[in-house]
């Protein structure tokens, strides 16, 4: 099992959405961030007062997966929220030692 | 105000009675009369005219700060209104608008018991009667004092700050509203100002720059950032002050007559004009045409034409708000920044630096033909007097008053109470 992590720009959550579905992910958490990258901030105007916004809004989205499918939801997610712009995002593999369904006591695999 | 210059034309009127109408005995007929559609016009005013201050400039103001401070800025405009209702009841208004003095009204309308004496009469060669007028002009010095609270955002404690504006409306407000309006010396000189260009605005601007500059920066000025928590919170209360404004400038005819309607034509012209004109010039410096911008130039326009709007034409209107859209926008952001005081709110960026502007450009765009008073360089240049005179008398009083309050509560809260905002240290609420 894997923990995979994206942090991905948030106009683009819904197109991951519907790239991860038919991969058969069953389920995903969705967090809003703030954070900054190469992209760096952005600078807001009020009445010529001028603010370096350093940390940007990004959602980050996390699953758990078999390890089996790990290459196919990163290769969807890379698809699915690409612009070309800078400040697109970034996926992390992680290794995950355990899973439990809360309500049955599955673990693992079933658990997913 | 227009009822004036009735007044010296019936004067004059009844000098030459005697001789015309001895015969005739028809003197009856020129009696004012109440009139229900010139009351009801007031009373609507009176009405869309307190909207302004609550929830309009209560609205603009919160949306601008941070949201630790958000609660203290709509307390601020809320609060002065009901203070300032009693002021006004207690002795603005007869210091604004009893007797004929010079520089200062008089006290027979001291806790307004005067007024009931006649209070069902049509007062004053008008055709409405003195509790409409009262109320009426209360809610113009309720709104002269919330404006003010602007440029002293963020760092006032609320007990200097309600001493402050009680002890400014009646030294300052109600003196000056009597130079224009109450037959002082400014209405003898000729100075044009409909609506409160002076009395309200440059009153208000100036009052709230020296606010800012005796009360210094807020604390982590230039270094933390300030942006605007809520702007739309900002729109709400700019659209109000617009659609308010009708009652500020129509209502100032005080009738509802063709003036009224002329003096809401051109409001509405000169707020899109400077609305306009502020959007497109920080377009083009600054790359992006802010909503804060858009608002806050509508708002630089309903100031400049507040003096001229029963004096002017369509097309003067327009000049009018361009230029104050212009000169607001350069006021507010570079002016600020080159002689680095802490106007929160840019109280004097847009409501003195309008106000100025319109205040002149009034003098130079007025017609004979509809305020009885001809535009040119004359009319401008009593125009300046007004204005000079005005800033030199607010500025320094507003100055001694701040001094006054300070020695007698502190004007500001201290270091630990401004950073964990004015919310929870101040009033012991906050948003959630």
């Amino acid at each position: 099992m894997k923990l995979i992590m994206a942090i991905i720009k948030p106009f683009k959550l819904d197109d991951v959405r519907e790239a991860l579905t038919p991969l058969g992910v069953q389920g995903l958490t969705v967090s809003e961030v703030k954070g900054f990258g190469r992209q760096k901030g952005q600078t807001e105007i009020y009445r010529g007062a001028e603010y370096h916004v350093n940390f940007l809004p990004k959602v980050k989205i996390e699953l758990v997966v078999e390890d089996g499918m790990v290459d196919a939801v990163c290769e969807a997610i890379t698809k699915s929220a690409h612009t070309g712009k800078i400040g697109d995002g970034k996926i992390f593999v992680l290794e995950v030692e355990r899973a439990i369904r809360i309500r049955t006591g599955e673990t693992d695999a079933a658990a997913l | 105000m227009t009822r004036l210059s009735t007044k010296r034309a019936l004067a004059a009127f009844a000098a030459l009675a005697p001789m015309l109408l001895f015969a005739t005995g028809a003197a009856a007929n020129d009696e004012p009369k109440i009139d229900t559609g010139d009351m009801a016009w007031m009373m609507t005013s009176t009405v869309i005219v307190l909207m302004m201050t609550i929830p309009g400039v209560a609205l603009f103001y919160a949306g601008m700060v941070r949201k630790k401070n958000v609660l203290a800025t709509l307390m601020q405009s809320f609060a002065a209104c009901a203070l300032i209702t009693i002021v006004w009841m207690v002795a603005g208004y007869s210091l604004a608008f009893s007797g004929d003095g010079k520089y200062i009204g008089d006290l027979g309308r001291l806790f307004l018991s005067g007024m009931m004496e006649t209070w069902d009469k049509p007062w004053d060669e008008m055709t409405i009667t003195e509790p409409v007028f009262m109320t009426f002009q209360m809610t113009f010095a309720i709104i002269t004092a919330a404006l003010i609270t602007g440029s002293l955002a963020d760092r006032m404690k609320f007990s200097a700050l309600l001493l402050f504006l009680a002890l400014w409306s009646l030294l300052v407000y109600s003196p000056v509203a009597h130079w224009v309006w109450g037959g002082g010396f400014m209405d003898g000189w000729g100075v044009l100002d409909f609506a409160g260009g002076t009395v309200v605005h440059i009153n208000a601007g100036v009052a709230g720059l020296v606010g800012a500059i005796v009360l210094g920066k807020r604390r982590g000025y230039g270094t933390e950032n300030m942006a605007p928590h809520n702007l739309s919170l900002s729109v709400i209360g700019a659209s109000l002050l617009w659609v308010g404004w009708f009652g500020f400038n129509g209502g100032s005819a005080t009738a509802s007559d063709a003036n009224a309607g002329l003096a809401i034509a051109v409001t509405q012209i000169a707020t899109a004009a400077a609305a306009l004109a502020w959007m497109f010039a920080e377009w083009a410096v600054k790359g992006k045409p802010s909503v804060l911008g858009v608002i806050s130039g509508a708002v630089a326009g309903l100031v400049g034409i507040t003096p001229a709007a029963g004096f002017v034409a369509p097309v003067g209107a327009l000049v009018i708000g361009v230029a104050a859209g212009i000169a607001s926008w350069w006021a507010s952001t570079e002016l600020k920044r080159m002689l680095k005081y802490d106007d929160s709110l840019d109280v004097w960026g847009v409501h003195g630096v309008a106000g100025v502007v319109g205040a002149i450009l009034t003098g130079l765009f007025a017609v004979e033909a509809i305020g009885k008073t001809a535009g040119g360089v004359g009319q401008m240049i009593i125009q300046v007097q007004g204005v000079v005179v005005t800033i030199i008398y607010t500025g320094i009083v507003s100055f001694i008053l701040l001094k006054l309050v300070d020695l007698l509560v502190g004007l500001r809260v201290s270091e630990e109470e401004e950073v964990e905002g004015l919310d929870t240290a101040l009033h012991g609420e906050r948003l959630g």
